[in-house]
């Protein structure tokens, strides 16, 4: 068998290419079927062609099956099969406006493939303190993470470039995570979402060109939900998408019960006259992760974008550090 | 700087899960239930599960006491 550096070069560059040459193609594609959506934080009307999930998941595929050829593991396979399933959940809602309780749902009948195929550990490891055996819990916590990771990433795709810029950075430091931890085969296994995630992030940026849509948010996020349950790093994962979770959890807590981005009501942000973002003053609108942002003075939507970024540096920062605290006992 | 309070929440967020995870170790794991014959792995699940979700509970509550006292005065203006 070839080095694992090898592989992991082989992979990433298959992942990246596949990305970067099929999206131009799919933008024209859903640009010719007038599959294109406004872009509401432009002056002008902009109609941007959605969903990108189609490039995304062909990267996934092609570069995983590709690792699956060299390592032919349960575990690359089990993440297949989960990302897959959450892309065709993500291209129903993309095509057909779906209820609120769909995705949820739906994403968790996704992770049952990882069950069915055995491809997780079932007990949950903690920093410094060590490991909680729970055999049954377990397995309701796998039906539970990649509904959250999914919408998750769903959620914080909210402005050009967010959720691939984000994802990008997330889901390195959990490549970084997991070789700290020696998994080396999951490690490899996670490198072409940060990969994809970068070469859709150069469509997806301001201006963007490309939308991912919920089929593309969601195939990143039930990713990256099934890495940190195979790799079985599932705190550090939580840990890394915090500025993410903080973003749901707002929202949560705001609206209170689990609606579609398209029911609010009241939209959390605003725009001034020369069109930078600007926290609405509205009572009825959702606290948010760019609402929050934005509470100290409007700002450009890339300024928004890259404060994201610097929140999502720190939390990859602390993921790296806790991945070091594992397996140290006090 | 821009987001100041932001890193601070996540910083919090991130003691507190390390708090959890050393509470789930230490106090929750070791709780054995025994005496109920074939009974004793589903209680003793069900238990340590309506804990863990206490727990959830209670960490979802701290964090949003926290945000409301982070930022409900730069929300509010």
């Amino acid at each position: 068998m070839m080095d694992r550096p090898i592989i992991g070069i082989i992979i990433s560059v298959i992942a990246f290419v596949t990305v970067y040459f099929t999206t131009p193609l799919l933008i024209k594609a859903l640009a010719k079927r007038n599959m294109v959506v406004k872009d509401y934080n432009k002056p002008q009307t902009i109609m941007v062609p959605r969903p990108g999930g189609p490039s995304i998941l062909a990267g996934i595929l092609v570069s995983e099956i590709t690792l699956y050829v060299f390592l032919q593991s349960v575990e690359i396979l089990a993440i297949i099969i989960t990302t897959s399933l959450a892309f065709f959940v993500g291209l129903a809602d993309d095509r057909k406006v779906l209820g609120g309780w769909f995705k949820p749902l739906a994403l968790a009948v996704a992770a049952v493939p990882i069950i069915l195929l055995g491809a997780y550990v079932p007990h949950l490891e903690f920093p410094l303190f060590g490991m909680v055996k729970i055999p049954e819990l377990y397995l309701a916590l796998i039906i539970f993470i990649i509904p959250i990771t999914g919408n998750t990433i769903n959620s914080i795709d909210v402005l050009n470039g967010v959720a691939s810029g984000f994802m990008t950075i997330a889901s390195f430091a959990l490549t970084i995570c997991l070789v700290v931890i020696h998994n080396y085969d999951v490690a490899l296994a996670s490198l072409p979402l940060g990969f994809v995630s970068l070469a859709f992030y150069k469509y997806h940026k301001v201006p963007s060109k490309i939308f991912p849509g919920d089929s593309g948010a969601l195939t990143l996020g039930a990713m990256y939900g099934s890495i940190a349950i195979v790799g079985h790093v599932e705190i550090i994962a939580a840990i890394a998408l915090l500025p993410a979770v903080i973003n749901s959890f707002l929202f949560l807590s705001s609206v209170k019960r689990i609606i579609e981005h398209r029911q609010i009501k009241a939209n959390p942000v605003v725009h001034t006259e020369d069109f930078k973002l600007q926290a609405t003053t509205d009572k009825a609108a959702p606290v948010t992760l760019v609402r929050l942002i934005l509470a100290q003075g409007p700002l450009t939507e890339k300024e928004v974008g890259f404060i994201i970024f610097k929140l999502g540096l720190f939390s990859a920062a602390l993921a790296i550090i806790t991945s070091f605290m594992m397996g140290v006992k006090p | 700087m821009r987001g100041l309070p932001i890193f601070a929440y996540i910083s919090v967020m991130w003691i507190l899960i390390i708090i959890g995870g050393g509470l789930l170790v230490f106090i929750i794991a070791p709780i054995s239930i025994t005496g109920y014959g074939k009974l004793d792995h589903i209680l003793d699940s069900g238990v340590k599960a309506v804990i863990s979700i206490s727990l959830v509970v209670a960490w979802i509550f701290i964090m949003s006491k926290i945000k409301n006292w982070i930022f409900q005065r730069k929300v509010s203006h």
